[in-house]
């Protein structure tokens, strides 16, 4: 089954104002699912003054500088993990870096036969 | 040795309590399917017992069923590894069930009684089921010991009667009987492995400290001051703290419970709650310090809600005025 762990956590400062965070526990981190073979994908995200929101109401597009909700910890990146079921996905979420300081929401995917990247549909 | 099928059985329903108490469930979902598939509870019985319409606890269920198969909640018994935490989880609900039928909060009589019955059912399976864990059958003994008193707790006039003051006769003796012989094979099987017990284990011992004693003086206090030293390492919140206090102050004298008091009261965390400044008023009240311990008794009626505490902290409040 797969799932997708949701890292929270404070917001990141803008990348040229602060030093790069330590990535080597992340790199491990990343390295471990790889070699457990629960790796799917996993990308860190753009700081959520980056982000962009759309809803429509009524027929009408709402389009909202900033993420969804504002709140103090924020969606920082994430993680797709194939694993036999929730607890070793819960087990898997709680080794990641970001379980330390901020939260890690982890959800399954539906299976709905997304086109793939590459598959020539989308990227074309 | 047990029978394969037995054990398939037994095996079958181990898995089932714990998916049913999965953390990734909501506390109160957790509660309703226990009740629905392991207890002998209809969807109705529970809706009446939880004072919820039954549709909101039909669609209780069907929600978590529906969250158990397509997030993968797992149908077994968790590794070593997760084990206490999750243990802790499925002895949680099983407590909470019972305490809901228990305290007198309103509701049918009879439903809630089920509860009762059906806690100390479960309890007693998951005892059975995981004989290496003594926390179950610490929590079997605690909800046994405690159900033995259900008769001699309430009035004639359906008003609480404290611990001190209950008819002892009245108190279930197979119950009873049943509650201490499970908190001495724990307790020694504790001391055996040389391991702490732990919180249902400690509570279970307390308990039995007040079920052993023929009449409330006869308590042995020191001893039950020693167990809340125990499960205050284990569960170091100030509630236990406050009880600890007024073991020490029957073992010790007042003055000797009012010094833990003060240091809780400096603390400040159970500044609103009524039973601190009640135990507080008592202990003043002993040490002669009456207009100490009006002032007290003012502030935990200020915050007192129950009609029965009222009343009884009103009648103590009166008393300690007319005293001095």
């Amino acid at each position: 089954m797969r799932y997708m762990l949701l890292i929270y956590g404070p917001e990141m400062a803008p990348s040229d104002a602060a030093p790069m965070p330590d990535m080597e526990p992340w790199n491990a981190y990343t390295q471990w699912m790889i070699d457990t073979g629960i790796y799917r994908a996993g990308d860190p995200l753009a700081p959520s003054t980056d982000a962009t929101t759309v809803r429509v109401q009524d027929g009408r597009r709402l389009t909202t500088d900033g993420p969804f909700a504002e709140t103090k910890e924020v969606l920082g990146g994430y993680y797709i993990v194939d694993c036999p079921d929730l607890d070793a996905a819960l087990e898997a979420a709680a080794r990641c870096p970001g379980a330390a300081y901020g939260s890690i929401e982890v959800r399954p995917l539906l299976d709905m036969d997304m086109p793939d990247v590459g598959s020539g549909r989308v990227a074309g | 040795m047990r029978l394969g099928s037995e054990s398939r059985l037994a095996d079958d329903r181990l898995r089932l309590v714990f998916t049913c108490c999965h953390p990734a469930l909501a506390m109160d979902a957790r509660v309703a399917l226990t009740l629905r598939t392991l207890g002998g509870l209809t969807t109705p019985e529970i809706a009446r017992a939880f004072l919820v319409p039954e549709a909101t606890l039909a669609q209780r269920l069907v929600r978590a069923k529906k969250k158990i198969r397509e997030a993968g909640i797992p149908y077994r018994v968790p590794p070593d590894a997760l084990l206490p935490e999750r243990l802790d989880g499925v002895l949680a609900v099983l407590y909470l069930v019972f305490n809901e039928g228990y305290s007198a909060t309103g509701g049918d009589v009879l439903v809630r009684r089920e509860l009762c019955v059906e806690a100390i059912r479960l309890a007693r399976l998951v005892a059975e089921l995981m004989p290496e864990q003594p926390e179950c059958s610490g929590l079997l003994a605690l909800l046994l010991l405690q159900d033995s008193r259900r008769d001699a707790r309430v009035g004639p006039d359906g008003s609480l009667v404290l611990l001190e003051a209950q008819d002892r006769n009245r108190w279930d003796r197979a119950e009873v009987a049943e509650g201490l012989a499970l908190v001495d094979a724990a307790l020694s099987a504790a001391v055996r492995r040389g391991t702490r017990s732990g919180p249902y284990v400690l509570q279970a011992a307390i308990a039995a400290g007040h079920a052993r004693a023929p009449r409330t003086e006869d308590t042995d206090w020191p001893a039950i001051a020693r167990l809340y030293d125990a499960l205050v390492v284990e569960v170091p919140t100030p509630v236990v703290e406050l009880n600890r206090a007024v073991a020490v102050a029957m073992a010790d004298g007042p003055g000797a419970g009012l010094a833990l008091v003060e240091v809780l009261g400096a603390e400040g965390a159970l500044d609103g709650y009524h039973l601190f400044h009640a135990t507080r008023a008592d202990l003043l009240r002993r040490l002669g310090r009456r207009a100490d311990a009006a002032r007290a008794y003012e502030r935990a009626l200020s915050l007192a809600t129950n009609r029965a505490e009222r009343a009884f902290l009103a009648r103590r409040l009166a008393e300690t005025r007319a005293d001095g």
